[in-house]
């Protein structure tokens, strides 16, 4: 088995959208949580991953240049993580189309992570 | 750990309430912005890390950061609520006064403030019951549009003009005002017009009908708590939609089509509802008024106490029926005072009552006039008049539901029923 990291992006506008009514946002979340559940059952779920603020800052350049950001506006901000165990790549971007995400015109990048013991 | 639910709508209500008590109702945009937030971090966090131990509580805490967070921040550019200014000014006061907007108590007596704040005279009454279903029970202009069958950027429109009018009033209703019986009427209407709206409204869908239906009576009960707002015309309107909302179950049957109350399957009335409905038409009957509400909730438990059609009181529901077009005539009243009529003298009586109705031209675009006319008429014999009827009443159905039900009884004409079909309606209007 090998693990790989899900980088859920969403623009700002459409995680307001996917949010809409309280009653809506309720059956997203619990979308998502039957999603994640069901990886954890057939253990595929190795780190469920961390939520990500909205805001912060980006440090760039030789200059170590400070600024604010990533931008609200930004098309597909990463909005959190998570690391699943699967065979192979097909595997993990086959398990990856379950998620929630796509309903609000997110999407989620699969990258696998270097195996350390080669 | 499952969420009980629609949690978020509810805690919706409870958040704006106690959010517009430290804001202010003239900063409901903002109240309504923390309470999004809070949601969107709910969201995000919980469907990663599981839902917390109390829920409700995690919600609350949320707001409340976000809240001094605010207030901190803008504390010189921007007025809260006028009943808390100095308060909020100081450290000392700040973080308990947060606290107190969002105790138990203070959150049900803002709830019940805005809730007359919705039903200002100068709104509609369709704003009042779109103000009341957005703010204090949670729903989105989308599925306000959904169960009222209009588009959901008219329901914006409706929604955003009522807001506009609370925020243009400065603070929320105050329940000792002189004007307060004036209002505590409106509200009563509001919640009734509310609950007929799940009960028979146009929306075809059964899940948000009987939402509306549960809405109305939670915000029924929430009067019933306050002694100020207790009385017995709310324990008669309480009384009558528990014994309305009783025939829930029984009211669709497994295809989803209407059944109307004669053919229901009464073992699948809600005992409880049954029970606790005749309770508070006990307790409303302490006082000397005898309102429409009364009225309606007795009828509704002489139907609720008979175990059949034929063994149903239907002298002492002509009576009711009598007694309420003393009260509060109208057209709709007069259609099912005909319909009992026509159960307990027959229906030649009934055909008769029925075309005496005085403003009965008001019912002409009314489908169950003319599905009553079918029903009498099929019950004399005259199976071709009733198929007219029926075809007419088809014609004027607002919905699926009531077509498909019009469209059946047209098919079934050859099966003479034991007794009328007709859907004798809650409402008094049409």
């Amino acid at each position: 088995m090998s693990q790989f990291l899900y980088l859920y992006r969403m623009a700002d506008a459409a995680r307001q959208e996917a949010m809409g009514t309280p009653e809506r946002a309720q059956q997203n979340m619990q979308r998502w949580m039957a999603w994640m559940n069901e990886l954890d059952r057939q253990g595929h779920l190795k780190d469920r991953g961390q939520p990500l603020e909205r805001t912060g800052k980006v440090v760039r350049g030789q200059q170590k240049t400070v600024t604010d950001g990533p931008f609200t506006e930004a098309k597909d901000l990463i909005g959190g993580f998570t690391v699943v165990e699967a065979r192979d790549i097909d595997q993990a971007v086959e398990l990856s189309r379950g998620c929630p995400i796509f309903e609000g015109g997110g999407s989620v990048e699969v990258r696998p992570i270097m195996k350390m013991d080669m | 750990m499952e969420l009980s639910e629609h949690l978020f709508r509810r805690e919706s209500g409870r958040l704006v309430a106690a959010l517009t008590r430290i804001f202010g109702v003239h900063n409901l945009v903002l109240v309504e912005d923390v309470v999004q937030d809070a949601f969107c971090r709910a969201l995000e966090v919980w469907k990663v890390r599981g839902i917390p131990d109390n829920p409700a509580a995690w919600l609350m805490s949320v707001a409340k950061h976000r809240a001094l967070d605010i207030i901190r921040r803008e504390r010189t550019a921007r007025t809260f609520a006028p009943e808390l200014a100095r308060v909020l000014e100081s450290e000392w006061t700040l973080a308990p006064a947060v606290e107190e907007a969002f105790a138990g108590s203070t959150i049900r007596d803002e709830q019940l403030r805005m809730m007359f704040s919705c039903c200002d005279p100068r709104l509609s009454e369709e704003v009042q019951v779109a103000l009341v279903l957005n703010i204090l029970c949670g729903f989105g202009a989308p599925e306000i549009a959904g169960a009222f069958l209009v588009s959901r950027a008219a329901m914006e429109k409706r929604i955003a003009r009522g807001k506009k009018a609370l925020a243009a009033s400065k603070r929320l209703f105050d329940l000792s005002d002189a004007e307060f019986a004036a209002r505590f009427s409106a509200v009563r209407r509001a919640l009734y017009l509310l609950f007929n709206e799940g009960y028979h409204g146009s929306s075809a869908e059964g899940a948000v009908r009987s939402e509306l239906c549960g809405e109305a009576i939670r915000l029924t009960m929430l009067l019933l708590e306050s002694p100020q707002a207790r009385s017995p015309e709310t324990e008669a309107l309480a009384a009558l939609m528990h014994l309305h909302a009783a025939r829930l179950p029984a009211r669709l049957d497994a295809a989803g089509d209407l059944n109307p109350l004669l053919d229901q399957d009464r073992s699948r009335w809600d005992a409880q509802l049954v029970a606790q409905g005749l309770a508070l038409l006990d307790r409303s009957a302490e006082g000397p008024v005898v309102s429409a509400f009364h009225v309606e909730a007795a009828i509704a438990a002489v139907h609720a106490t008979a175990c059949s059609v034929d063994e149903t009181n239907w002298t002492a529901i002509v009576d009711l029926y009598d007694r309420l077009m003393a009260i509060a005539p109208s057209p709709i009243v007069g259609l099912n005072r005909a319909i009992a009529i026509g159960q307990r003298d027959g229906p030649k009586c009934g055909l008769a009552a029925l075309r005496a109705i005085a403003d009965r031209e008001r019912l002409q675009h009314y489908p169950f006039y003319a599905a009553a006319l079918g029903e009498l008429e099929l019950r004399c014999g005259n199976v071709t008049t009733a198929r007219d009827h029926f075809s007419t009443a088809a014609t004027l159905a607002r919905n699926d539901a009531e077509r498909r039900f019009l469209e059946k009884r047209i098919r079934d004409l050859t099966l003479p029923p034991h007794s009328s079909r007709i859907q004798p309606q809650g409402g008094t209007r049409p």
